[in-house]
């Protein structure tokens, strides 16, 4: 008897269910599957979104699964179609076009929805949005803002967070004049402290986009712009709404399941109702944050191993929030806002606003406990590795701050160098030849080149020290030279 | 009747100065013999313009003379083995081979081969199992060299071959990226032909340790171990987000694209970063270096390719070569760089459990007729495909198993993963003949041992990393009581009813064979002749026998292998390694070679020059990691994973990654880095996951330290 799956909602956590379930039923002999979807588009990567926008990637290529997958793999979707109330006790979900369709189990994987601020003329009469105003979410809102883009049309953005200042970048990278409106003190203010903020802040403006901080928009005024709290006017032809989003859990509301910010789920992501799941973004797990994929693909994981016959737990997911923009590389984790007084913590600190690098890291009982990394691309690899793993961190904490300027062997300094090498050190890799190997072989006679490569093989494998050679020569001769004058010197 | 070698041209050189080629790696650096006494040669490099010699190569001569070298054949007497006659030696192997055939069936008795043999013996030893034996039970240790990257690239372009181009187009190449290779250590003169690349500041190495070629490096990318397919899918969709892709090349000249960017396209370079520990920006650097190069080659080596997901792994190499426009085009392309000095050569010519010589497939019945009517027997009498390396050693001596084995060229009981999972199989053989020149592991533990000559000593040919067919040639007489690998086949064969005529003993003769044999496969050889080697004619396969034929030195310049002429993507998913470190055991212990040693170190450990600069085993690690095992520089440690425990003393390295143990694989009993190592098998290739495995660090016991 196989188990009929509905998935409600066909987006970045719907078709990796489907997927997981498949690898694991790959013949589908344990589970149907039907999906629902409401996006008229075969399902698709938001998280690059931000390269559609830029122009870098097709709405083609950002789909996530081959056409025809689904039919492929025996998964029924129902595409352009939502889900409208769940009758839990039917076991059963109606659709907006007024089918009804069983299940045995019901997964809720909604997403969440852009939230549009109650700005004045932001939204029209019927509740939809303006001419001029577009959303950042979904394939359709790009289609919108490209096309309200053009011509190098003023753009603003509505919110610096990390959507937001993903599309301000995008557009700017297009050409468009961007300025970014943000309620709060400094950029990102959910992943970021006050320093990272700012030194980021510093880095788009020079990037091209404009910032506003504490700027709230009073009004959209088709045509001119956003007119601020303040009375101030930020000229745009289109603005972005970025303002952050809202998990969709009406139907679970209506439905009477638990709902606190999102479906509540345990770590087998089950509601309140033992029949019904919930992943990804419209789900609320005590291990995570929503507005990632990778929490959403875990819990896929996780869910699909139980919905087939075994089990895998979800225990949370760490969250690295690394920002999408080329020319910035920011990655943020963990308990950033530590201040460097914290007495349960060892906070290090560096800023380097000009270069447009800020650094922190919070260690706790030997653990990496949150960290910072703009600008500084290699600290956020090395970091987040100790991070993930929960590896204890090295004694060397400013090594890790700073990423590879970490104290590697020295290496064979060519020519000029030849006076400091050390003696152990080896010149010639292929043959193993030492410094000191080179300095006997020419005590011993042996005064150029040919004659050091026959006494000690230096420079008769790849050839490539050569030049450290010939200058261990020349060094040599030359401290000959040296000692000779002085020897002469004294006599005279 | 043996050859009576002194009547041949190629004997005329022996006294005098012999150009030939070095005993160990791929590269086959040329080098020049002189006489130096009656039991040794000097060693010269024989063109240094076209690159020297590394120490191994230097000190090569040192084995010929050495008392380690096997004089007369061995036979087990009462536990010890004792020396014995060669009729006595070989009447008794063959006698029980015809015992446990008649008991049996002909697929009890296995044979096992090697990558150091040159294309002659190979090509025999193909031959005597599948005619002589009848049995289907052979395979060779190139399966744990390069399986992976030959399998991915017959998926990818329809052919395998190394390199695909002369090693001399690297010499212009701009950009080169080096996945899992460090041939500063394992092919060391190779580095000559990174000069430009290396000035330009485009030389790219992968690999989770800082080795002596990543120090060269202008970008050394060190992803976790087990993680490099994701690393290549990151720089694959690093290339697309940043509009690298060569669109017009992709179109014309390769099929798959969107089905292999479908999968990459979920590995942007942060989530990439993430798994491997490679910063999102150096992945993006890598594609730019590539991408912007005049001239870039992408090369891949045993670090991509010693995985369970070896072929997928190289596949996304590929993939990325493929993207950037790079293979088939002159000045560019995709290679693997082959580990053994006949690995190229060793796997075309019938040695390998799946294949026929020149490359063909054993279950082809065109390829079967074609190799049948050379031999002279019946199609129907050839075996068909037996078990691919590992899983023959690990069937030995069981109930479905082979219960008879002959080892050559080749020391399993170092060099097979799971080693004292081998060691177990093989004691449990009812007979073990290993033909060698020294009283390796494996002949220690053998019933008979047959010693044979080695390098200088003998004639053949021997298939580089570029495909080129070298002439190995005699420089000196044999010590007196060994016997060529080509003779022992002949004697054996014999003594088992086969026409001598069959199991020529003259390499040249058996060539000649060989080229009918591989004639109108995809490795053909028939154009190829000793005497145009010796003439000094640079022939890469392959050489139909066509007047005037030049050989092929570039593959694809017009077209692909594949009937529609296109390369084709390979659909690739990272999923991992086999056996990911947890509580247990949280380091990764990854493996590899050192400069002074070879494969098994059965050679290099018996040259004092090599064994003094590297006599035992250590173990590579983090001073932080060390110091949390309670362990300091120079201590005995314990590397303990699910399968076994090496011992090996600690070296600090500051620039390893805290997580990673590295261990060298040349060293023999508790020393052995296989005690350790995973024997997941790729699904594929069915190359053993040797780069990676679980461990954990301890201080060795007083007892085991001794």
């Amino acid at each position: 008897m196989r188990t009929r799956v509905v998935i409600a909602g066909y987006g970045m956590a719907g078709a990796r269910l489907a997927e997981e379930i498949r690898r694991r039923d790959p013949a589908g002999e344990r589970v149907a599957i039907v999906a629902v979807g409401d996006e008229p588009h075969p399902p698709y990567n938001r998280v690059l979104l931000s390269n559609v926008l830029a122009g870098a990637m097709s709405a083609e290529s950002v789909r996530l699964q081959e056409e025809g997958w689904a039919a492929a793999h025996g998964v029924e979707v129902r595409r352009g179609r939502a889900v409208v109330s769940v009758d839990r006790a039917g076991r059963g979900v109606a659709l907006d076009d007024g089918t009804w369709v069983g299940y045995d189990v019901l997964v809720l994987a909604t997403g969440a929805r852009a939230w549009v601020p109650p700005v004045e003329g932001l939204t029209g009469d019927d509740g939809g949005l303006a001419p001029g105003v577009a959303t950042f979410r979904t394939l359709d809102d790009c289609a919108a803002i490209a096309a309200g883009a053009r011509g190098g049309a003023r753009v603003a953005v509505l919110g610096g967070g990390l959507l937001g200042l993903e599309a301000a970048r995008g557009l700017a990278a297009r050409g468009n004049a961007v300025t970014v409106v943000h309620p709060n003190g400094h950029l990102m203010e959910r992943q970021l402290d006050h320093g990272a903020g700012h030194v980021l802040a510093r880095v788009l403006r020079g990037l091209g986009v404009r910032v506003l901080l504490n700027s709230r928009a009073a009004r959209y005024l088709p045509g001119d712009g956003l007119k601020l709290d303040d009375g101030r006017l930020v000229a745009a032809d289109l603005v972005v709404v970025a303002a952050g989003v809202r998990p969709q859990t009406a139907q679970a509301s209506a439905a009477g399941l638990a709902v606190d910010g999102g479906v509540l789920v345990d770590d087998d992501l089950r509601t309140s109702d033992p029949l019904i799941h919930a992943i990804g973004d419209c789900a609320r797990h005590p291990g995570t944050v929503p507005g990632l994929v990778q929490p959403a693909w875990e819990q896929a994981a996780a869910l699909a191993a139980l919905l087939t016959g075994g089990r895998s737990p979800y225990r949370g997911t760490k969250v690295v929030t690394r920002l999408k923009a080329s020319g910035v590389d920011l990655a943020a984790l963990g308990d950033v806002h530590a201040a460097p007084d914290d007495p349960r913590a060892e906070v290090l600190w560096l800023s380097e606003p000009s270069r447009g690098r800020y650094a922190k890291l919070v260690v706790r009982d030997e653990r990496v406990a949150g960290a910072i990394a703009l600008g500084v691309p290699d600290a956020a690899a090395a970091i987040t590795q100790f991070y993930d793993r929960g590896l204890p961190v090295p004694p060397d904490r400013l090594a890790l701050l700073l990423g590879r300027a970490m104290p590697y062997g020295e290496g064979a300094a060519p020519g000029g160098g030849a006076a400091g090498l050390p003696g152990t050190s080896v010149v010639c890799r292929c043959n193993a030849v030492s410094k000191d190997k080179l300095v006997a072989a020419w005590r011993s006679g042996a005064r150029d080149l040919t004659a050091l490569a026959s006494a000690t093989r230096a420079t008769t494998g790849c050839g490539t020290c050569t030049d450290t050679v010939c200058g261990i020569a020349r060094w040599l001769a030359q401290s000959e030279k040296a000692e000779a004058a002085g020897t002469a010197h004294a006599q005279s | 009747m043996r050859a009576a070698t002194s009547t041949r041209p190629a004997d005329a050189a022996v006294g005098a100065a012999v150009d030939t080629h070095c005993p160990y790696c791929a590269l086959q650096c040329g080098m020049t013999l002189s006489p130096a006494g009656r039991t040794s040669v000097r060693v010269r490099p024989r063109d240094p313009s076209a690159g020297g010699l590394c120490q191994k190569g230097w000190t090569a001569a040192a084995l010929l003379g050495s008392p380690a070298r096997l004089t007369t054949p061995l036979l087990r007497n009462g536990g010890t083995l004792r020396p014995a006659s060669w009729d006595e030696a070989l009447g008794l192997v063959a006698r029980r081979i015809k015992e446990i055939v008649a008991e049996r069936g002909p697929d009890a008795v296995a044979v096992f081969g090697g990558g150091g043999l040159t294309n002659e013996k190979a090509y025999l030893l193909g031959k005597f199992a599948r005619v002589a034996l009848g049995t289907s039970q052979v395979d060779y240790n190139g399966r744990f060299c390069m399986s992976s990257a030959a399998a991915a690239a017959h998926r990818a372009f329809g052919l395998d071959r190394g390199l695909p181009f002369p090693l001399a187009d690297l010499d212009g190449a701009d950009a080169v990226l080096l996945a899992g290779a460090n041939p500063a250590e394992t092919m060391p003169p190779f580095l000559s032909h990174l000069r430009r690349a290396m000035d330009a500041g485009g030389l790219i190495v992968v690999d989770p340790r800082r080795t002596p070629t990543a120090e060269r490096a202008a970008l050394h990318l060190a992803p976790a171990p087990g993680t490099d397919l994701a690393l290549a899918l990151g720089i694959l969709h690093a290339a697309v987000a940043d509009g690298r892709v060569d669109h017009a090349y992709v179109g014309d000249r390769t099929t798959g694209f969107e089905e292999a960017w479908r999968p990459a396209a979920a590995w942007w370079p942060e989530r990439v970063e993430r798994v491997t520990g490679v910063a999102a920006a150096d992945q993006r650097r890598a594609a730019a270096i590539l991408a912007e190069a005049a001239s870039a080659y992408v090369l891949t080596a045993r670090g991509a390719e010693q995985h369970a997901t070896g072929v997928d792994t190289v596949g996304a190499w590929i993939n990325l070569a493929l993207a950037l426009g790079l293979p088939g085009r002159l000045g560019s392309g995709w290679g693997c760089l082959t580990g053994q000095g006949n690995g190229q050569g060793g796997r075309e010519h019938g040695q390998k459990a799946d294949q026929l010589p020149g490359y063909r497939r054993i279950d082809d019945p065109a390829a079967r007729a074609h190799v049948a009517r050379v031999w002279g027997v019946e199609p129907s009498v050839l075996p068909g495909p037996g078990r691919s390396a590992f899983e023959l050693l690990d069937a030995l001596g069981t109930s479905g198993g082979p219960s008879a084995l002959l080892v050559f060229g080749s020391n399993p009981v170092v060099s097979a993963p799971h080693s004292a999972r081998v060691a177990d199989r093989l004691a449990a053989l009812d007979l073990l003949v290993v033909s060698d020149i020294v009283l390796s592991e494996t002949a220690r533990a053998a019933d008979a041992v047959l010693p044979i000559t080695q390098w200088a000593e003998e004639d053949g040919t021997l298939t580089n990393l570029e495909g080129r067919v070298l002439l190995r040639r005699r420089a000196l007489a044999p010590p007196p009581g060994v016997r060529t690998d080509l003779e022992v086949l002949h004697d054996l064969a014999v003594r088992l009813g086969q026409p001598p005529e069959r199991f020529p003993t003259d390499p040249e003769t058996v060539f000649t064979e060989l080229r009918a044999a591989s004639e109108g496969g995809p490795a053909d050889y028939s154009g190829v002749t000793w005497d145009r080697l010796r003439a000094g004619e640079r022939l890469h396969w392959p050489v139909p026998r066509q007047p005037g034929h030049q050989g092929t030195p570039r593959l694809f310049l017009d077209r692909f292998a594949h009937p529609d002429g296109r390369a084709r993507f390979a659909v690739v998913d990272h999923t991992g390694p086999a056996e990911p470190p947890d509580e247990e055991f949280p380091l990764y212990a990854i493996t590899g070679r050192v400069l002074q040693h070879y494969q098994s170190g059965a050679q290099t450990r018996r040259v004092e020059e090599l064994r003094a600069a590297v006599p035992e085993a250590y173990v590579e690690v983090h001073p932080d990691t060390a110091r949390r095992a309670g362990l300091r520089d120079g201590a005995a440690a314990a590397v303990v994973g699910r399968r076994g425990r090496v011992l090996a003393t600690v070296r600090c390295v500051p620039s390893m990654r805290p997580d990673v143990v590295f261990l060298p694989f040349h060293f023999p009993g508790a020393q052995r880095a296989n005690l350790v190592t995973n024997p997941a098998l790729d699904p594929v290739s069915r190359m053993p996951e040797f780069k990676v495995c679980a461990v954990r660090l301890s201080a060795a016991g007083e007892r085991e330290a001794q």
